[in-house]
């Protein structure tokens, strides 16, 4: 007898894992950003997306932890209430 | 043909006709002739195999767990301290259901170091789902190799096996062991086509996070299989293994004399040779006297002991191995084996002995005496000299 043991690629896309994040979200402002990509690179969920000089987060995934936010050099991102 | 052979390089060779396609493992007293001879068949293009040279058993066992789940043999081993290093990733083979053969010469563990014989260290992996086998002599030990590959492959089993060999005893003592032919051994043990397995065109993760909705119907779906293909298997196979080598396998025990017998030694691994001799003793003198070996501890055959045990008036259960603050571990099992199948009524009166740990030799004079004495204990440790206990230094 077997049970579930294996998974296949792409089970992420299947299981939304943002309900995780407690209270606390960041907001892009889209006034500053210099296209540094700071946000996206050090994001540890690499849940941010975007090119040139507009960025966002997919709240699907992302855990409000915050590091978008402190990395940013131009303060265009915000932590707001859910 | 019969070769008089080291039983360290007996298994070797028998391991090397099996044909495992990743052999790692790191060299641990009294294991070490295996791999050896293993590394020297290889060497000698012998074998075709890669021999992965591993810095610790975490990393062998690790090695062996990734080439299973690539799809191929493997075979492994180890003893005492080496075994407990790779705990952890035992029971993550078990549970990723990788067919990983390996052998434990069986040691004692320390502290204090030792490097003799008891049956300590594969007790404490028994739970992790690895079907454990014991041999008591070295040609058991390589027949019971070549089961261990056609249990543990079985597409609806798919476990690991460990065949226990008592260190030294087994591994260092010399026997004439009788090879079968290549051609009988490929018969037998077909080439390993795994049910799944690591992949790049079909991309699949093994052993990855499984949360409470998932996790303990692992444990179920691997306790049926213990519970229900194993039991049937491993008896198929030891019946199998008899008709086509045309030399006797098991399966799950062994009955010595027991028909009569109104008392009943068990035991496990080597030490039931010297039980043996010491049941024709007393059998010459009259007494109704028989021994049932355990092959199989895991699946533990309860109902069969049980059934095997029944008629007796008295069971002794020598222990090689013990859980300190219980007591012998075979002693423990078939108690609950016996209480669990009569309802705890109209039992044998069982007693638990503790013999042999750290490589302290049990005499036949030793067996009989626990005959003759005939006491009620559950935790007799055999041969405890006075001098050695009362100060720490
Ligand atoms: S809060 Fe954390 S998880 Fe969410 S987007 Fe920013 S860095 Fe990524
Ligand atoms: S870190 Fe700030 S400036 Fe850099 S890309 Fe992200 S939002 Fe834009």
């Amino acid at each position: 007898m077997f049970a579930k043991i294996i998974t296949k690629p792409g089970t992420a896309l299947n299981n939304k894992t943002g309900s995780w994040r407690t209270g606390k979200k960041p907001k892009f402002l889209h006034k500053n950003c210099t296209g540094c990509r700071s946000c996206y690179l050090l994001c540890p969920e690499g849940c941010i997306s975007g090119s040139k000089k507009s960025y966002d987060t997919d709240y699907e995934y992302c855990k409000g932890c915050g590091i978008c936010v402190k990395v940013c050099p131009v303060k265009d991102i915000e932590m707001i209430d859910e | 043909m019969k070769q008089f052979l080291e039983g360290a390089v007996a298994i070797a060779r028998t391991v090397a006709m099996c044909k495992p396609a990743v052999i790692a493992a790191y060299p641990i007293t009294p294991q070490t002739h295996i791999v050896e001879e293993l590394a020297n068949l290889i060497a000698a293009k012998k074998l075709n195999a890669e021999f992965v040279n591993v810095e610790s058993e975490h990393s062998a066992a690790s090695c062996v767990l990734g080439a299973s789940a690539a799809g191929v043999r493997v075979y492994s081993s180890t003893s005492s301290q080496g075994l407990l290093l790779m705990a952890e990733v035992l029971f993550n083979i078990a549970g990723m259901r990788l067919p990983v053969v390996m052998c434990c010469v069986n040691r004692a563990v320390s502290a204090p170091i030792n490097i003799w014989n008891d049956q300590q260290d594969i007790v404490t992996v028994r739970d992790a789902g690895i079907i454990l086998l014991f041999a008591e002599d070295i040609q058991e030990a390589c027949d019971l190799h070549i089961q261990a590959f056609k249990i543990a492959e079985d597409k609806d089993i798919m476990l690991p096996v460990i065949v226990n060999i008592d260190g030294f005893i087994l591994s260092h003592g010399f026997e004439p062991v009788e090879f079968p032919a290549q051609d009988l051994v490929d018969k037998f043990v077909s080439n390993y086509e795994a049910p799944y397995k690591l992949d790049v065109d079909n991309p699949m993760t093994f052993g990855p996070l499984s949360g409470p909705e998932y996790y303990l119907e692992t444990r179920y779906a691997m306790q049926k299989t213990m519970e229900n293909e194993v039991m049937k298997k491993i008896q198929a196979v030891a019946d199998d293994f008899t008709k086509n080598f045309g030399r006797k396998s098991f399966g799950f025990i062994e009955k010595y004399k027991t028909d009569d017998a109104e008392t009943i030694f068990v035991s496990m691994g080597s030490i039931c040779g010297t039980i043996k001799e010491s049941v024709d003793d007393l059998r010459n003198q009259g007494e109704k006297v028989g021994l049932v070996r355990v092959i199989t501890y895991r699946p533990f055959p309860s109902k069969i002991l049980v059934n095997s045990l029944n008629n007796a008036k008295k069971i002794c259960v020598i222990d090689k191995s013990i859980s300190l603050g219980l007591n012998g571990i075979l002693f423990t099992e078939i108690s609950a084996a016996f209480y669990s199948n009569n309802n705890g009524k109209n039992f044998p009166k069982i007693s638990g002995y503790v013999s042999g740990l750290g490589g302290r030799d049990v005499s036949k004079e030793e067996i009989i005496d626990i005959f003759k004495q005939n006491k009620d204990v559950e935790t007799e440790f055999l041969g405890v000299n006075k001098e050695n206990i009362g100060s720490y230094i």
